[in-house]
């Protein structure tokens, strides 16, 4: 028997794991499903866990000094406006760290939530064609999506205005589409991304309209493609902007599912880094988690 | 093993009092195949007009270790047939030792629903308990010594039917 993969103390993004880390982690989240529709949907493996949600929002930069240790803080659920705040807080404290989101760097849970539900839908990742629409540059979801995908070995493509597109993307092997119809002709799944409404107060885009016109996942659009395209969305949705509710609401839209299986996701990262015992931590710190 | 599990089958429906409100549910993973064959077997021999109901249960969330021992790497299905309430379930698993296992199960039914009756029948009692739980029904009863280890191998996932006790 091989040994099976650990993940190691922290969760901070999918860049630095292995396809049979992040496996492991959709593997596990299968039974967490059937719990969710349990008449007592929870089951008693953090029984005793002391976890905290630590979710820093723009506005209000406090400065929390909290005792961790103290505190007897088993495990902590981070999202912060800065790059990078998950591994700095990992890298400082003992307590499991979870990175729920850490300025425009990554958001490890939400991309593997997108790879369940891909999963779900098509059973397998491998070789599926997945294009990125929207605000590429702004968005930790595509990232973590980017190193998500293409670490199972699907092909991965971006598309969305040119003011709107990390720079050198091209690099890490990704397509870039600038119009929505040569990205609808060649996906099998488009990830439509949340355009933030004040990207056009700062001039990214011209106007909420526009952007509908040129980019907007209409109906109309996605009928020109041979195949019947899967349709995502991480949420919130600005409907008749980046989507149409019709397709949003559409047949082939899966976007309902992704919230069930963020649910599951969530509960077999937390039982999985809960369990991990301090020497495989170490190993994983030394080896990449072997 | 296929004399043990027709006599088992036998008792289960004494017990019972019949098939009637009768729920079999397997442990993960050699609990589920032998519960299968036992609602098969009681199928069969009371000329049944409907399927006895068989669940599958994989205990993993509703273990006391997972701080010493590690997540363990894939969990296996958990399906009940309906509601509990009211049904006698049967717990069926290969071998009983500590108890642990059962007393995880146990938690996890009452997530169901509330049975009138649980009983518990296994393919083998090698002893060793660790809680106050013991078997309603048994295949056979085997004195072991801690190191010792019982291997139930089944048709369904080993391709053959065989008890091993490894010392």
């Amino acid at each position: 028997m091989t040994a099976s993969p650990t993940l190691g103390k922290d969760l901070t993004g999918l860049e630095h794991m292995t396809p049979e880390q992040i496996r492991l982690i959709l593997d596990t989240a299968e039974p967490f499903k059937e719990v969710s529709e349990r008449p007592i949907k929870k089951v008693p493996a953090l029984r005793g866990k002391t976890i905290v949600n630590l979710f820093f929002e723009a506005s209000t930069r406090t400065r929390i000094s909290f005792e961790f240790e103290a505190m007897r803080i088993d495990m902590v659920v981070i999202r912060h406006p800065s790059s990078g705040a998950a591994e700095f807080l990992g890298n400082r404290i003992d307590s499991n760290v979870i990175n729920a989101g850490d300025g425009k760097h990554e958001h490890p849970t939400q991309a593997l939530l997108d790879l369940l539900t891909i999963r779900d839908k098509h059973g397998k990742i491998e070789g599926l064609k997945v294009c990125l629409v929207g605000d590429v540059l702004h968005s930790r979801v595509a990232r973590s999506n980017l190193w998500g995908l293409t670490k199972l070995g699907a092909e991965v493509a971006v598309c969305g205005p040119w003011t709107l597109m990390p720079r050198g993307i091209e690099d890490l092997g990704v397509k870039v589409f600038g119009r929505i119809e040569e990205a609808i002709e060649w996906a099998d799944v488009l990830n439509v991304l949340r355009l933030q409404l004040e990207r056009m107060e700062k001039g990214f885009i011209p106007s909420l309209r526009e952007y509908y016109r040129v980019f907007g996942v209409t109906p109309e659009r996605l009928e020109r493609s041979p195949r019947a395209i899967t349709i995502m969305h991480p949420g919130p949705m600005n409907r008749g902007v980046e989507i149409d509710s019709r397709v949003a609401d559409g047949p082939h839209s899966i976007i309902l599912d992704q919230v069930t299986n963020g649910v599951a996701v969530r509960m077999a990262v937390l039982y999985l880094l809960a369990g991990g015992r301090a020497e495989l931590a170490d190993a994983a710190k030394r080896g990449g988690g072997e | 093993m296929s004399r043990a599990l027709q006599r088992m089958a036998v008792e289960i429906v004494e017990l019972a009092h019949g098939t009637d409100d009768l729920v079999l549910i397997g442990i993960q993973r050699r609990g589920v195949e032998l519960a299968e064959r036992i609602a098969k077997l009681i199928e069969k021999e009371e000329g049944a007009t409907a399927a006895i109901p068989r669940g599958a249960l994989d205990i993993t969330l509703y273990r006391d270790d997972l701080e010493t021992v590690g997540p363990k790497p894939v969990i296996g299905e958990t399906h009940i047939p309906g509601d509990l309430t009211d049904k006698h379930a049967v717990i069926v698993d290969d071998v009983l030792y500590t108890g642990r296992t059962v007393r995880a199960a146990l938690d996890e039914l009452a997530d169901f629903g509330r049975p009138k009756r649980i009983s518990l029948c296994v393919l083998v009692d090698r002893g060793g308990r660790e809680l106050p739980i013991q078997a309603d029904i048994v295949g056979k009863a085997v004195k072991t010594v801690p190191g010792e280890r019982v291997d139930v191998q089944v048709e369904e996932l080993d391709g053959r039917d065989q008890v091993d006790l490894i010392r």
